[in-house]
């Protein structure tokens, strides 16, 4: 195995309705000052992988146009993963790991204020058995809530407690969305939005873009002072049918978690990147994260776009894609 | 050219996909099914029963072939309430998607119910599936309802 570090990353801020920019233009700037911070320019990149959604945009290959931010010159070699930007980060790291790059620049982008974002992720169904019904994100996660509170796995209380933490740590954070001091009995006092979710339950829908610098061994010595190193890296799916799967458990993080080394060592903090607040408890406990941890410091995804965290000896990042944390990767760093 | 040239040449633009997918062998017969009014399930190794069936078992990927009747009586195993529906679901009032496990299956899967209000819903209650009038072949051709309502 190769070294391979992340030595930058730069992002925009999350916002709910970007209305005066289109994907490339809210990307220029976070590609421009992650190669500024850097001190490399395109001739130094031997690798782009990029992760978007053409459903967000509604238009086939709408993701090759978020290569006009990068620059089409010098010629690049490219890839691009229908996927979170965590996954196109994973693609970057095999190409680095197989030695075809020393030099990967990883970005992703998605601008979903211009559609209906819960209904676009019931395209995600099967075409012929679930999505027909227009099952949207909501409900989906819904059912999975619903699940947990009906079991005692999870309380409506829990639930707030999280997103009112999340709030809470998104102070800190300039990119985030939403973002403030909120009392768990306040906001559980809120109508449901689709019961037995409300609306603090869910992430809030943002338009924004981010951007990392991945190199291997000594480049990344030469580029950062700190580089953050990624120590394990896994990702694992689980079955498409939401009936033949546990619902109350992340089998697929607890999976990803082990082969990543998550217990190997005391984690300083987590960064978790789940879209329902009772989903943000499941993938907690899957890592089995404890109070030597600190849990979200950017308010993570329900506080808006979810960074990687960098500025801890040793963290764990996640992504998650598909109904009800379907698919999960874990990422452990150390710097 | 004028506007009201009518030597103009026009033609007709249909968008859409000039192919057709097949179901596939066990997908068909599940939606032959219920256009026939049956709701079917895969029977997989372990002698459980998934509904809607599938090809390949997910977790051993073994060929599955022997389908079964499952419902149209089943229970509520979760559920979440859609008070302001959205123009392109399936009900144009408030209903409930829920997971429902059929009468002979041993998984849920995700449906309708439609009830007049969300206190007439609650985790196990029976439901059954109902049929459109038209029956064509789609997972759209039911809807469930509480049992003690028919």
């Amino acid at each position: 195995m190769r070294d391979v570090a992340v030595v930058a990353f730069s992002q925009s801020p999350s916002v709910r309705r970007e209305t005066d920019c289109n994907e490339v233009e809210i990307l220029i700037p976070v590609i421009h000052e992650l190669r500024t911070n850097a001190g490399i320019t395109n001739e130094d990149v031997d690798f782009v992988c990029s992760g978007s959604s053409d459903y967000l945009a509604g238009q086939s290959f709408a993701f090759v146009s978020g290569l006009d931010a990068v620059g089409a010159w010098p010629p690049v070699c490219e890839s691009h993963v229908e996927m979170d930007g965590a996954w196109a980060l994973y693609e970057a790291w095999v190409k680095i790991q197989m030695g075809y790059a020393e030099l990967a620049l990883v970005y992703g982008f998605g601008k979903p204020s211009m559609g209906d974002l819960p209904l676009t992720m019931a395209l995600q169904l099967d075409p012929y058995s679930v999505m027909p019904l227009w099952p949207d994100a909501v409900s989906i996660a819904a059912l999975q809530a619903r699940l947990l509170l009906d079991d005692g796995v999870v309380s409506e209380r829990d639930m707030a407690e999280v997103a009112v933490r999340d709030r809470a740590n998104a102070k800190q954070n300039p990119y985030a969305q939403v973002k403030g001091d909120f009392s768990v009995d306040q906001i559980l006092a809120d109508p449901y939005l689709v019961s037995p979710l409300r609306k603090h339950d869910c992430s809030p829908i943002s338009d924004g873009a981010s951007a990392i610098l991945l190199a291997a061994g000594d480049r990344a010595k030469d580029l950062c002072k700190r580089p953050a190193w990624i120590r394990g890296i896994e990702h694992i799916c689980e079955p498409q049918d939401l009936g033949v799967r546990d619902l109350k458990r992340s089998r697929s993080t607890e999976i990803a978690a082990e082969k990543a080394g998550v217990r190997a060592g005391k984690i300083d903090v987590a960064e978790l990147s789940a879209p329902f607040t009772h989903q943000e408890i499941l993938v907690e406990r899957a890592l089995g994260l404890g109070s030597e941890t600190s849990i979200n410091p950017s308010g993570g995804a329900l506080a808006g776009n979810p960074i990687m965290a960098v500025s801890a000896d040793r963290a764990v990042a996640h992504a998650t894609s598909g109904p009800c944390l379907q698919q999960n990767l874990i990422c452990v760093l150390e710097g | 050219m004028s506007s009201t040239d009518e030597s103009s040449l026009t033609a007709s633009h249909k968008l859409e996909y000039s192919y057709k997918r097949s179901l596939g062998p066990v997908l068909s017969r599940f939606f032959t099914g219920i256009r026939d009014r049956q709701l079917l399930g895969a029977k997989r190794a372990d002698g459980t029963v998934m509904v809607p069936p599938k090809e390949y078992d997910p977790d051993t990927a073994a060929a599955l072939d022997e389908l079964v009747p499952v419902g149209p009586g089943g229970i509520v195993k979760s559920w979440a309430w859609v008070s302001e529906p959205r123009r392109q679901q399936p009900k144009d009032h408030p209903f409930a998607y829920a997971l429902i496990q059929l009468d002979g299956a041993d998984t849920p899967f995700l449906h309708v119910v439609d009830t007049n209000d969300e206190a007439a819903m609650k985790t196990g209650m029976r439901v059954t599936a109902t049929w459109a009038d038209e029956a064509t072949g789609a997972i759209t051709d039911i809807t469930f309802v509480p049992e003690d309502a028919r």
